[in-house]
């Protein structure tokens, strides 16, 4: 009786998942779905759902109309560029910051944190006019380095969370054999926390290809990714929602697949600790 | 003959290598739509005539927007030229944001311009922005559908004929709506049909002293008659349509009729996208007898920042781009139905173009606009859907906002008209005009 209402109750809760899950993907389906659509179709009321004339057309024009791989180019540079500065300098503050806290770590953190609840729009103009002095208007190493800023307090706080689980002893026993600060980091510290880190780099490269206000105000036609080429679709007079679904599609394809592959290991970075 | 000939060839590399020698690369804003995805095609064209190269960024209208407000007041760079409006031109131009277009050349026959469109993009008496093309608003409807109510569409209707009409085309049984308009949230949505229609009712956005005339009888009648007209006729939800819910609904034969956008009329009439592609009238925007009617104007035109560095080389785009050769050149490539309409004078009177069935209605629209002269009593500002003052925009989104939002019956009109006085008057003495 126990075991019948044990399957009643997975089956329950598979069910619910797989409603949630389909529900959260209802929206990327339907974009791709529309990428295969004329316009007339796409505006079509009722939807149609699958049984209409697919058509590759809207991804021939967008092809044609724009070059893709700069633009996916800039995104992959900009996204692991980002990520990697932010690794370089996150992973010693988050060191600093589990094994050897002061009194104000705490308080240091949730600064940190603190500058995410600030409007992106508020600093604008600060930002702007210090790319034009620095020469860094529309390039990629300026966007990395926005991005890197922007996206540091996650980086640190999660790269924070997994070396608190790490126990200190077994660094302590590190530098009882005499392991310098770099060596204990590099060859002690890094091996045991890889799932954390690769989930949050992982996480963080999802944040900077997605990454919309800045990417669009600090670029032109050198430095625009993908964020960049999805606007140009957009419009308010005219209907070209199966182009821009067509152009949406392309855009999220490379994280898509990467997040696809790699979901297993962010799923474990994401909801256990380093070490567990 | 062979020296010469040499001779000749030599010059003719000279020329070129001198040209490649000057050649740059512009980068050009601009906004997505038909006429511009077009001229991006024909680039080549330009590229061959002068060895400059052009690199386009292309986003949506209201992120451009954003994106060159931004770079043009701290003199980025970004770009060469700019795609802007009839709101941004005189306010930039008088702030000395954009260069001058002074010294263009005979060939591009700048009087030809058509008048309302010079006007709307000059500041005082200077030209600071070439259109590419123009527009104005006007009524599209279903001629099966008013042949079917036993009506007769005028050249130049009124209000209340519309309303009639739009009443005996609607049958819900049917899903036809009698009439389509824009009530979403929005100074150039909704807030921008509604500022063109109030002209109509003999309302306006300030007084002679800057003051805010939302409390007064004119603004309404315009809410009331178009809340009424359009919870008798409109499709449900129309709080929330902007053009493109208009535009879908017209071309899958929801609509009886839809006063928006002349560039619309090139859309419907289209048989790829549109249902009724071969029932559709043109008429002129109503009117109510005051002696002003419910279009606006608009022009999409290219403008230089005073940051750019190539401004030779940007001069020579826009002349290019707006010049009456490149229309004929749109024209050779893809039709007489789609080169940019709305620029030139001598468009409407090339034979060729006067065949296309919405060409004279979307000409007599533009040339019964006029951006200085827009409302029934005098106002202090220049306009028609829009007061261009830096700070119209935000005031605008705001105040659509509201009548939106009665519009949807979540206040009353009476509520959302002491809103806008309120909003209004409180931006304007910050501002420093009251």
């Amino acid at each position: 009786m126990a075991r019948s209402v044990s399957t009643r109750r997975k089956a329950l809760n598979t069910l619910i998942a797989w409603t949630i899950g389909l529900l959260i993907f209802f929206p990327i389906l339907w974009t791709i779905l529309t990428s295969f659509k004329t316009e007339a179709q796409a505006i079509n009321d009722p939807p149609i759902f699958f049984f209409f004339d697919w058509t590759l057309e809207n991804y021939a024009v967008v092809q044609e109309r724009s070059d893709y791989m700069r633009f996916l180019w800039n995104s992959v540079i900009i996204a692991g560029g980002s990520t990697l500065l932010g690794i370089l300098i996150a992973v010693p503050a988050a060191w600093s910051m589990a094994f050897v806290p002061s009194k104000r770590t705490k308080d240091i953190l949730m600064w940190m944190l603190s500058t995410k609840m600030l409007p992106a729009v508020g600093v604008l103009y600060p930002i702007y006019l210090l790319f034009i002095s620095l020469g860094l208007l529309d390039t990629r190493i300026g966007l990395m380095v926005v991005l890197m800023l922007i996206n540091l307090p996650i980086i640190v706080w999660m790269l924070y969370t997994y070396f608190k689980e790490i126990p200190t002893e077994i660094l302590e026993a590190a530098r009882m054999d005499g392991a310098t600060l770099k060596e204990e980091i590099l060859y002690i510290l890094t091996p045991m926390a890889i799932p954390g880190i690769a989930s949050t780099i992982l996480l963080n490269i999802i944040l900077a290809w997605n990454e919309a206000f800045w990417t669009l105000n600090l670029t032109a036609a050198q430095a625009a990714p993908l964020t960049a080429f999805i606007a140009s679709y957009s419009s308010p007079e005219g209907l070209f929602y199966a182009k821009l679904s067509a152009a949406s599609t392309m855009a999220i394809a490379p994280i898509l697949i990467l997040g696809w592959f790699s979901q297993k290991q962010l799923v474990r970075g994401l909801t256990f600790g380093a070490v567990k | 003959m062979k020296l010469k000939s040499v001779l000749c060839a030599a010059t003719a590399v000279g020329l070129l290598a001198a040209a490649n020698a000057q050649a740059d690369t512009i980068t050009i804003a601009t906004v997505n739509n038909g006429d511009m995805i077009r001229m991006q095609g024909l680039t080549d064209d330009f590229t061959t005539k002068t060895g400059h190269k052009v690199e386009w960024v292309t986003l949506e209208e209201n992120v451009l927007r954003q994106r060159v407000t931004t770079d043009i007041t701290t003199k980025g760079g970004a770009f060469d030229i700019m795609t802007i409006g009839m709101y941004e031109t005189p306010i930039w131009g008088k702030n000395g944001w954009l260069v001058p277009l002074n010294g263009l050349s005979e060939e591009y026959d700048v009087g030809d311009i058509l008048p309302a469109m010079a006007n709307g993009l000059s500041y005082d008496g200077t030209l600071y922005a070439a259109p590419f093309y123009g527009e104005s608003s006007m009524i599209m409807y279903r001629t099966d559908l008013m042949k079917k109510a036993g009506m007769e569409m005028p050249d130049a209707p009124t209000w209340e004929f519309i309303r009639a009409a739009a009443k005996a085309m609607t049958d819900r049984d049917a899903e036809i709506n009698g009439i389509c308009l824009r009530g979403k949230a929005g100074w150039g949505e909704g807030g921008a049909f509604i500022t063109a229609m109030s002209n109509s009712f003999g309302a306006q956005w300030f007084d002679m002293e800057w003051n805010a005339t939302f409390d007064q009888e004119p603004w309404k009648k315009t809410l009331t008659f178009y809340k009424g007209m359009m919870d008798e006729s409109g499709p449900p939800g129309y709080a929330t349509n902007g053009f493109n819910e208009n535009l879908s609904l017209f071309q899958q034969g929801k609509c009886g009729m839809w006063i928006d956008a002349t560039v619309a009329a090139s859309f419907v009439t289209n048989p790829k996208d549109s249902t009724v592609a071969d029932k559709v009238g043109f008429a002129l925007a109503p009117d109510t007898g005051l002696g002003k009617r419910s279009n606006w104007l608009w022009a999409w035109a290219l403008a230089i920042p005073a940051g750019t560095q190539k401004t030779d080389a940007a001069k020579q785009f826009i002349e290019w781009a707006t010049s009456k050769s490149y229309i004929e050149l749109v024209a050779a490539k893809e039709g007489w139905a789609n080169v940019p309409p709305g620029a030139r004078t001598s468009l409407y009177e090339n034979p060729n173009y006067k065949d296309i069935p919405f060409a004279k209605m979307t000409l007599d629209s533009i040339l019964s606009a006029d951006p200085n002269n827009s409302t029934v009593n005098e106002s202090p500002y220049v306009g028609i859907q829009f007061a261009a003052i830096p700070e119209f925009a935000g005031i605008a989104t705001e105040v659509s906002q509201e009548f939106s939002a009665a519009y949807a019956g979540q206040q009353s009109i009476d509520e959302a008209l002491a809103k806008a006085q309120a909003i209004t008057n409180d931006a304007m003495e910050a501002a420093g005009y009251r």
